[in-house]
């Protein structure tokens, strides 16, 4: 059983009362279109800091929808809000504002504020 | 001696603004910055002295610049500037000829009537009451519109007038009293005694056929001198500071001081140097396409005037700078506004009403730094050497017909270029800078710079608007930059560059920021008139609208962003082109899903007019003034 292939991937729980949605829920009441979002992954396929390095905004939404906040904490300051996945998104979501409310969150957050 | 116990009020609140004035004066002075203050003196004992002169006769009291747009609206500020200034001036001649003696207490010509009541009857005393009416009626007239323009804006042509504070509406209450008090005031002083002119005159024996004359006169006198002192002292607390505030702004503005990047002293001048007049509320398109109706400039200064948290206002602006160009008093209103969103979410302050007469200075909190970097996987790369550089930009690669149309261009202009970020490079930083984040813009801004500079070119074209004015102001690099019609231009003026005539009606959207932005208007159209007919549309030049699609705003949604997408094109397809010609990609893009029309980028346009040589002797010649060393400092 141990060959079956259940050791590729690492076991892995998301525990959903541990985790912390403050943040998305901060950047859902000043952007209501966060809400909206279809993960469709228009932005993450556009965008400038992707051809660069690893960054997709798409991962970033999920993972702060999940409320696991350490990896978008760690990447949202490599956006550089150039606005090429506002206009291909086809949900009309300011992502912009997204990445923006993030980061002042993230600030807020040092600060104990939100 | 003549004196009555009416005037007090009228002498407590002049020589307190008098006093107040100076005390302001001298403390912006001093938080001017050394540069500023040497500016200022030079100014003050120069040539800016007349032109300071003039402009404020010219605006201040005339209100040209209103006038010329609005001759209903200018009428009235003119007559209640003007007129008041020359009520002013005449009354205290009028005091100084005919009065008990010569220089008198300020008080005397303002209440002359009350202290001269048989002044006027007849012969050079009876023309020079004539005068003073007619006066005060261009005063009365001004005032009439005034108070229709509360209740019904439209009336002077206005759509929208500002909304105004409690205190701001008694200080406006007692600005309308003062006149129509006057008026009474000397109207039944010369029923009484039967003198005054046409309209005091009249309307005083009218009244006193019916009404006790004598004893009514004096409480209007009161109430005269009443409304007087209360307009003047709450003057500093209330919009019509601006008075004081623009003689300095206007002396500061003609010796050299612009606003900067940084906040302080003429910053805080403009701030109270804004009038609420309301004409920035009409130029807005958040206001008149997507009814969003708090964020305009008139708004921003009183929010930080009165020390609110602006940071949302500040950060729904589309920064198309049409604000900037209706302003009657010429107050910067785009970089104060960038000002503020460098400084993010400040604190309210409560400050008591004691407080507010001499405020702490508006500085706020400079940026704040965490010392990590955002961008440390950008890679270092090497790139080829060459003499002209083109740099697409972010929004061009969304919209590759424009970045293949400039490929085009340079092969055909035989020039000797390289694509900067052919597979797609790092963003110019202007995106980061609206946003208030200099310091990751600064990153940006030293990758590309050190990239440009490694390249060698002398020359930087770039197609996108917001791309050009960063390179043109941020970035500290002996290159010359051109934006890609500037360059076409260029190169058709040159001859290396033959183009076909395209029989197409077109008219031309000027982007914001090349427009009002970088003020590039004329390279756009002439090159258009080489290839095609251009139409003229009713939002040339500075008038330009802005698509909507600004990366300046970062607040508003889709839905706010396409009705001002769809308003600017219906607005500029009008007369039914062809083509909606433009020239910055992100502008392209908005408003194509706005319209049946077609749009194009000027840079499309003449790719497809540039004409394949059939001999050989008709091959354009190479661009030359491209050609020149490279200077190394």
């Amino acid at each position: 059983m141990s060959n079956f292939g259940f050791t590729i991937s690492k076991a892995r729980i998301i525990d959903y009362d541990a985790n912390d949605r403050s943040i998305a829920e901060y950047i859902a009441e000043h952007e209501p279109s966060f809400r909206v979002c279809i993960e469709c992954g228009c932005c993450s396929a556009t965008c400038t800091t992707g051809n660069f390095t690893r960054f997709s905004l798409r991962e970033l939404q999920i993972f702060l929808k999940r409320g696991e906040n350490e990896l978008v904490r760690d990447n949202i300051g490599k956006c550089m809000l150039c606005g090429k996945c506002i206009l291909v998104c086809p949900r009309g979501v300011n992502t912009r504002n997204v990445v923006t409310l993030a980061r002042e969150a993230f600030n807020k957050k040092v600060k104990n504020a939100v | 001696m003549q004196f009555d116990p009416f005037v007090i009020p009228f002498n407590i609140g002049l020589y307190f603004i008098l006093i107040y004035a100076v005390v302001r004066s001298v403390r912006w002075f001093s938080n001017l910055s050394r540069p500023d203050k040497l500016r200022l003196q030079r100014g003050f004992f120069g040539r800016a002295f007349g032109q300071s002169l003039k402009e404020i006769f010219m605006e201040s009291l005339i209100h040209r610049k209103i006038l010329k747009s609005n001759f209903r609206l200018g009428f009235m500020h003119m007559s209640l500037a003007f007129g008041w200034f020359l009520l002013i001036l005449f009354g205290t001649i009028e005091a100084d000829i005919f009065g008990e003696k010569h220089l008198n207490a300020p008080y005397k010509a303002i209440f002359f009537k009350f202290f001269n009541p048989d002044h006027g009857r007849a012969g050079f005393e009876a023309a020079y009451s004539f005068w003073m009416d007619l006066l005060l009626a261009f005063i009365l007239s001004g005032l009439l519109i005034a108070v229709i323009k509360r209740f019904s804006s439209k009336v002077v042509g206005m759509k929208k007038t500002t909304r105004l504070r409690v205190l701001d509406k008694v200080a406006l209450t007692s600005l309308w009293l003062i006149f129509p008090s006057r008026l009474l005031a000397e109207s039944f002083t010369s029923g009484a005694y039967g003198t005054g002119s046409f309209l005091t005159g009249f309307l005083g024996s009218l009244l006193a056929s019916f009404l006790p004359a004598q004893q009514m006169a004096y409480p209007f006198w009161w109430l005269y001198s009443l409304s007087l002192g209360t307009f003047f002292i709450l003057l500093p607390l209330t919009r019509y500071m601006h008075i004081p505030t623009e003689l300095f702004l206007i002396f500061a503005r003609n010796s050299g001081i612009t606003t900067g990047d940084q906040p302080g002293a003429f910053t805080e001048i403009q701030t109270y140097s804004c009038s609420s007049c309301g004409m920035c509320i009409d130029a807005c398109q958040l206001n008149f396409s997507a009814g969003i109706t708090n964020i305009q400039s008139a708004y921003l200064l009183k929010g930080i005037r009165n020390n609110e948290n602006v940071s949302d206002i500040a950060f729904n602006c589309l920064m198309c700078g049409r604000c900037d160009q209706v302003c009657p008093v010429g107050i910067e209103l785009t970089p104060i506004r960038m000002i503020r969103r460098r400084a993010g979410e400040t604190e309210p302050v409560q400050t008591s009403i004691w407080k507010k007469y001499l405020p702490d200075r508006l500085d706020i909190m400079p940026v704040k730094t965490n010392g990590k970097t955002s961008y440390s996987f950008l890679p270092v790369e090497e790139p080829a050497k060459t003499d002209v550089l083109y740099f697409a930009g972010c929004m061009t690669h969304l919209t590759p017909a424009i970045g293949n149309s400039m490929v085009r261009i340079f092969d055909a202009s035989g020039v000797n270029y390289s694509f900067m970020d052919a597979g797609g490079g790092v963003c110019c930083g202007r995106p980061l800078m609206l946003s208030g984040q200099d310091r990751e813009a600064r990153e940006l801004i030293n990758f590309n710079s050190q990239l440009i500079w490694k390249s060698g070119a002398h020359t930087l074209v770039t197609s996108c608007p917001i791309c050009y004015k960063v390179f043109k102001e941020s970035y500290y690099l002996d290159v010359e930059v051109l934006h890609h019609t500037q360059f076409i231009n260029m190169l058709i003026e040159e001859g290396s560059l033959k183009l076909n005539f395209l029989r197409k009606k077109v008219v031309y959207h000027t982007p914001c920021d090349l427009g009002r932005g970088s003020g590039v208007y004329d390279e756009p159209k002439e090159v258009l008139k080489h290839v095609v007919r251009l139409q003229n549309t009713n939002f040339e030049n500075e008038k330009s609208l802005c698509c909507g699609g600004s990366l300046g705003n970062i607040k508003i949604s889709y839905q706010e962003k396409n009705k001002i997408a769809r308003d600017t094109a219906a607005e500029l397809t009008r007369e039914n082109p062809d083509i909606l010609a433009t020239s910055c990609p992100l502008c392209k893009k908005i408003l194509a899903g706005a319209t049946e029309t077609k749009v194009a980028d000027i840079a499309e346009i003449v790719a497809e007019a540039i004409t394949v040589p059939m001999l050989k002797k008709n091959t354009p010649k190479p661009a030359s003034c491209l050609r020149k060393n490279v200077i190394v400092y």
